[in-house]
């Protein structure tokens, strides 16, 4: 199975990732590979098994609302780029 | 300071603290003078924390001295670099992280540290552990120690790269499809990947979730068992985590041998195999069966679809958690953007490198109205299939093995134009985690002067039986004692 052009930049809009026009051949042809690949699972039958969600059955754990954290979000805001006012920042959204 | 410290193991290191033979601080200035001599020809280190080594060592001396040591008081090991480390950059192999410190540290860091271990840095790795070949490292490959020209394998390339070469006695790793046990299989070291949750994940920048599990690269069984025995365990941080007893692995494997059931699936000797590679498992095998095992033929309905079912599942788990990478609240950043979208676009565009981009690429296919039901779906389902086949295979036999790797490690580049073809190298490591089972790769044999290894898989939670097995079978061999060419004390 192969990926056309328009596949890839619709994959990159959807995962937010540019890919360059340099990259595109390359990454198109490398991908249609790999879907070639992974496309092997749909000749096996799988009528009424049920998908796995967890590789030993367990479930999502609950643990009581109590506050076990402190604030640290001047230390986590050392890593931020931009940040002011302990607000990071980002390009303008609305116009 | 004794001569040859670099031939002695993780336990005989710490054996040799607590009584005195040498002090930690010795010994940390013994192995960061090797990191000083033989990183630049292998690579295998991103960061290296001397100062802060050092400071741990004297804190663990003085520890030694009032007779308060743990289990590692005073022992320099090394840890990926996906493990956060506070104040430590975090890199994860990758441009994005390249200015990232962490604020904090992962659990497994912690509890070593809490066990007396000195970190005396960070080991490379393929960038978010996303590679077989440690080639997609943003800091460059890890060479082969055996052969420079070679892989280390990866991900977890530069912990098996570090210990193979004596940089230092110990290493972290995680394992998603196989990236601790094949790297030592590569390398020529001993590597653990325990049951899913067995070991905390807080603080592994993630790549699969269902899939991720911290293990260790030692030289020697013995060496996991005293490790893990300190990593593992419940922590209420990570949701996955299993809350179950710890066993005392270190004891367990020093118990009298026990006679085992080996179940060798017919199927991983097929024609993919190399021959000589396929050699030394069945010598290996052979030593199992002088020690009382019946070995017993199975066989892997599913294994050739093990493969694209991990295509699917771990990039589609990659590409979710990889979204969190924005350029807002860390990392990489891009410059000079208009509007929010082409701020999100650029800086992951320039923040990872390629085969991380096919991966994202790849798991927002799977996962993308129209594709869900086909890719998605299915490959949990034929995951779910994998598992059982493993589970009924388990009510018959103790142990599975087989080879660790098709081949010994490949040379650089030579398999970087294809994708599929480097995936399709981890057909025998990939199972494992596809069921949550615990695996382990032994050195068992050197073909054309390249170690391969063994790998035995056990039962959930089974460590305690995974890590005798190889320990006895360490006790009967002696390829884990061997040191690559260039890389023993007299030829410094």
């Amino acid at each position: 199975m192969s990926l056309t052009r328009e596949d890839v930049q619709k994959l990159c809009v959807l995962a937010r990732l540019e890919i360059t026009p340099d990259e595109m051949a390359d990454v198109l042809a490398k991908l249609s590979d790999i879907v070639g690949l992974v496309s092997q699972l749909e000749a096996e039958d799988t009528t009424d098994v049920v998908p796995m969600a967890h590789p030993l059955d367990q479930t999502q754990k609950l643990r009581s609302d109590q506050i076990t954290e402190t604030d640290e979000h001047q230390l986590y805001q050392k890593n931020a780029p931009l940040v002011e006012k302990d607000l990071y920042l980002v390009p303008k959204v609305i116009e | 300071m004794e001569k040859e410290i670099n031939k002695k193991t993780l336990t005989q290191l710490a054996e040799g603290l607590r009584q005195g033979q040498f002090s930690s601080e010795e010994l940390t200035q013994y192995y960061l003078e090797r990191i000083d001599l033989f990183n630049g020809k292998i690579n295998a280190f991103i960061t290296v924390t001397r100062e802060e080594a050092i400071q741990q060592a004297r804190a663990a001396d003085k520890a030694l001295a009032a007779g308060k040591s743990g289990p590692l008081t005073g022992v320099p090991i090394a840890h990926k670099d996906i493990f956060c480390t506070r104040g430590i950059k975090t890199s994860c192999g990758s441009k994005m992280l390249d200015n990232f410190i962490s604020p904090y540290d992962a659990t497994v860091v912690k509890r070593l540290k809490d066990a007396g271990a000195i970190m005396v840095g960070k080991t490379n790795m393929d960038e978010f552990a996303m590679g077989s070949s440690n080639e997609t490292s943003f800091y460059g490959p890890v060479h082969n120690p055996w052969d420079h020209d070679r892989v280390p394998g990866g991900s977890s390339g530069g912990s098996a790269a570090a210990v193979a070469s004596k940089l230092v006695s110990a290493a972290t790793g995680t394992d998603t499809g196989g990236s601790i046990r094949q790297p030592a299989a590569f390398s020529g070291v001993t590597g653990v990947k325990p049951t899913y949750g067995r070991v905390s994940r807080y603080g592994m920048v993630a790549f699969a979730s269902s899939l991720d599990q911290a293990g260790t690269l030692t030289q020697t069984a013995e060496d996991a068992a005293l490790l893990l025995e300190s990593m593992a365990g419940f922590d209420r941080r990570d949701s996955t985590s299993l809350n179950e007893p710890v066993p005392a692995y270190y004891d367990a494997i020093h118990e009298p041998w026990q006679n085992l059931t080996i179940g060798v699936p017919d199927n991983f000797f097929d024609e993919g195999l190399d021959p000589d590679n396929a050699q030394a498992v069945k010598d290996a095998l052979k030593i199992f069966e002088k020690l009382g095992a019946k070995i017993k033929d199975v066989h892997l309905d599913h294994l050739d679809l093990s493969v694209p079912v991990y295509y699917v599942v771990a990039p589609a788990e990659a590409s979710s958690n990889l979204s969190r990478f924005d350029g807002v609240r860390f990392g990489h950043r891009s410059k000079n953007v208009k509007n929010l979208n082409e701020f999100y676009m650029q800086t992951r565009g320039e923040g990872f490198g390629a085969e991380v981009k096919r991966r994202i690429l790849t798991g927002t296919y799977v996962l993308s109205a129209g594709y869900y039901d086909a890719y998605y779906l299915q490959a949990q389902k034929v995951r779910k299939l994998i598992s059982n086949e493993f589970m009924r295979i388990f009510s018959e036999v103790d142990l599975l093995a087989g080879p660790t790797t098709p081949t010994p490690a490949f040379k650089i580049g030579q398999k970087t134009d294809n994708p599929v073809e480097m995936y399709l190298n981890d057909i025998y490591t990939i199972g494992a985690p596809l069921a949550g089972l615990p695996a382990l790769s032994v050195p068992c044999g050197l073909v054309q002067g390249l170690p391969v290894g063994l790998q035995l898989i056990a039962t959930h939670l089974d460590e305690a039986r995974l890590l005798k097995a190889a320990h006895y079978f360490q006790k009967e061999t002696d390829w884990h004692l061997h040191i690559p060419p260039g890389y023993d004390e007299r030829e410094r």
